[in-house]
């Protein structure tokens, strides 16, 4: 048997057979879960996929969760590509989001035709600056961008939250959050574009940052595959020293990888800022970059199963909200727990059902 | 006003001395995992897991022994897990980590939701069922001295048990790194595991036991939270507590000693936080809150970054060892 036919009855196992296969084994662990608290696993599931995807405007709503962690994702898979651990998503979308926030508050009399262009350069050099400092320290200074990243979280979470207790806080209200930007800053909802052309889909919170997000990836896949930066990020991630030898330069690449996860993260916020609640709120990013980290795993850090992954990401919180109604006892913070268990299967124990499930497929050598 | 700011400066003391314990048991417990060569990012995970075990199972059986029992066996078995999926099957150490941090997040307020009813908080406890406040002998007798009566009294006696630990944990770990025989084969794994494993010892025993002792450190970190420091386990109690005590353990140069002078620091850190609250400083005005909050953070990426001296990690750290065949 000749090694390129191995390959072939391989192809469909590595990104379609064993994503199912993790997703199969922590949505058991995760029903264990259920059984300990006393509830059935099946009616879960049940409530949990009608809850995402039972009617047109629930659909709206995944799409909607799905927008986020399809950038989020994309921030991580990049990274990833070039062989970093961008923990820093979350932090990074919280400052494209402040950047954003600031430009809608003073943009208020310009045409929406002009400040959806702008606000997404805006969105996306808030995130890639936020990334710029681990970046540039760990090309340079070999601080590991891991560590960086998780500490560049928590000193956003503080500067933001100083910024809009103290600076850009509503005079004359309670709650941290700015006033409500003007109404031309806000993104195009989906059903209201959707009806112009003269269909009617249910409302939901999905905007047109979710035809960016698919966008995004598309773009990601033409840069990753198609263009001389990409082969040099990936040819870094494969193997840094050879790729060094090969005359690839080591740090304007770790810096370009990280800018370009984090301006990808901050694009996030296009959606929830502009396109959801028009006005900055605390704690924006809501998690969303720690999604990121299982969707690039569960697509393995393709766009083509980082939108899947996303859109199944998308279902779980919709179903879950819907779950949390249906069985009291079955909270949101289960989705957490699905999520965790994703991240572990598919990240941390990928060799450990990989090598089994691909033997199984490999024909036997003909000795 | 010397007698004020002496009190005040007492009372500090005492708050960071309270403030660092749990940052201490969870830091040395990273430094065992680290030293290994298995980055420990799930400290966090492993405190807020603890700190419910712990809350829950004392509030059941009202013994906070019990309850310690619970958090340590519970913390020691994500280690395991965590064991099992970097040491045994070579996964990615810090995905590892996030997945049990993730997991835990979410987990703790499931079950605490489901089995107590209270919105994911375990039930308050009992006087009896939490590590109350220990009179060191003395204290009443040395109270009317001047100066070492109140720093006697405030600052060294009057802590719950496990501060007492925390800070024995110190010469402890220090003693069983430096000066072992398991000490040496656990910082030899952690530069070069080939070199140990040419030796006869098992790279993957060594590891899994540096991580069991995380798992017990963390253990009894969380259950200070919960059952010394609260009364009951609330949701994300370990709040960021966890990356705090990683970035000490990075910024301490995952050393013993340094590791704890880092933990002095951010909790005094955090307990001037707490005394100021928009009192003006002379000379500089209010801080805010939050950019004290945050000095942790940045001294330790100042750290990283070769500014305040340099931070030497263990030569192996993150690599998973893939034994010859």
């Amino acid at each position: 048997m000749s090694p390129s036919s191995t390959r072939l009855r391989l192809d469909w196992v590595a990104p379609v057979l064993l994503p199912a296969v993790n997703l199969t084994v922590a949505l058991l662990l995760s029903a264990v879960v259920v059984l300990l608290i006393g509830e059935s696993p099946g009616r879960a599931l049940r409530t949990l996929a009608s809850g995402a995807f039972g009617d047109a405007e629930s659909i709206g709503y995944t799409l909607y969760y799905a927008s986020n962690f399809v950038f989020t994702g994309l921030a991580v898979a990049v990274a990833f590509h070039c062989g970093l651990f961008n923990i820093g998503a979350e932090g990074q979308a919280y400052i494209g989001g402040l950047g954003v926030a600031l430009f809608c508050l003073g943009a208020g009399s310009w045409p929406t035709v002009l400040v959806v262009p702008v606000a997404i350069v805006v969105a996306a050099v808030g995130g890639a600056a936020w990334a710029f400092v681990p970046a540039w320290l760990q090309a340079h200074r070999g601080s590991h961008v891991v560590i960086t990243t998780i500490m560049f979280n928590f000193i956003a979470s503080s500067l933001m939250t100083y910024l809009l207790v103290n600076v850009l806080i509503k005079p004359g209200q309670q709650s941290p959050e700015t006033r409500e930007f003007a109404p031309s800053t806000w993104l195009p909802q989906l059903h209201d574009v959707v009806r112009a052309l003269g269909w009617e889909i249910g409302r939901s919170p999905l905007n047109l940052a979710f035809v960016f997000s698919l966008l995004a990836g598309a773009l990601v896949w033409f840069y990753l595959w198609h263009t001389r930066w990409g082969y040099e990020l990936r040819a870094f991630g494969l193997n840094a020293t050879a790729a060094v030898y090969g005359g690839i330069p080591p740090a304007a690449t770790v810096i370009a990888a990280m800018a370009i996860s984090g301006a990808l993260a901050g694009l996030m916020s296009l959606n929830e800022v502009m396109g959801v609640q028009h006005r900055l709120l605390l704690n924006m990013p809501g998690g969303a970059g720690f999604v990121g980290i299982a969707v690039a795993l569960m697509g393995r850090n393709h766009p083509l199963g980082i939108v899947v992954a996303a859109v199944l990401f998308g279902a779980l919180y919709q179903g879950g909200s819907e779950l949390s109604f249906d069985m009291p006892k079955l909270t949101r913070d289960m989705v957490v727990v699905i999520q965790g268990l994703i991240i572990l299967v598919c990240g941390a124990l990928e060799h450990a059902l990989q090598a089994p499930i691909e033997a199984l497929f490999r024909p036997a050598r003909a000795e | 006003m010397i007698a004020d700011t002496f009190l005040i400066v007492t009372l500090l003391a005492a708050a960071t001395v309270r403030g660092a314990a749990p940052l201490v048991l969870a830091a040395l417990g990273g430094l065992f995992a680290e030293r290994s060569g298995v980055v420990d990012i799930g400290l966090e995970g492993k405190m807020l897991t603890a700190a419910f075990a712990a809350a829950a199972t004392a509030a059941v059986t009202g013994s906070v022994w019990i309850g310690l029992v619970a958090g340590i066996a519970a913390s020691v078995l994500f280690a395991l897990l965590h064991g099992f999926a970097c040491v045994t099957h070579q996964g990615n150490q810090v995905v590892s980590g996030m997945a049990l941090n993730i997991t835990v997040s979410g987990l703790t307020v499931v079950l605490g939701y489901a089995w107590f009813q209270e919105g994911g908080q375990t039930p308050l406890l009992a006087p009896g069922a939490r590590f109350g406040p220990i009179e060191l002998p003395g204290a009443a007798a040395l109270a009317p001295l001047p100066v070492i009566g109140p720093i006697y009294r405030e600052v060294i006696s009057g802590h719950n048990l496990l501060v007492y630990v925390a800070a024995a944990a110190v010469p402890i770990v220090a003693w069983l790194v430096y000066r072992t025989r398991f000490g040496l084969r656990l910082r030899a794994v952690g530069e070069s595991p080939g070199a140990v494993d040419t030796a006869g010892v098992s790279v993957s025993a060594t590891r899994y036991m540096a991580l069991v002792g995380s798992g017990i450190l963390c253990g009894l970190s969380g259950a200070y939270l919960s059952t010394a420091h609260h009364a009951s386990f609330i949701r994300d109690m370990s709040a960021g507590k966890g990356y705090l005590a990683l970035a000490a353990l990075i910024f301490g140069q995952w050393r013993p000693l340094p590791t704890l002078g880092a933990c002095l620091l951010f909790a005094f850190a955090d307990a001037v936080q707490l005394r100021l609250q928009g009192t003006p400083l002379p000379f500089v005005g209010v801080v805010p809150v939050q950019l004290i909050q945050a000095i942790p953070y940045i001294l330790t990426v100042a750290l990283l970054a070769g500014v305040v001296g340099r931070a030497v990690a263990p030569r192996a750290i993150g690599v998973p060892y893939v034994k010859e065949r």
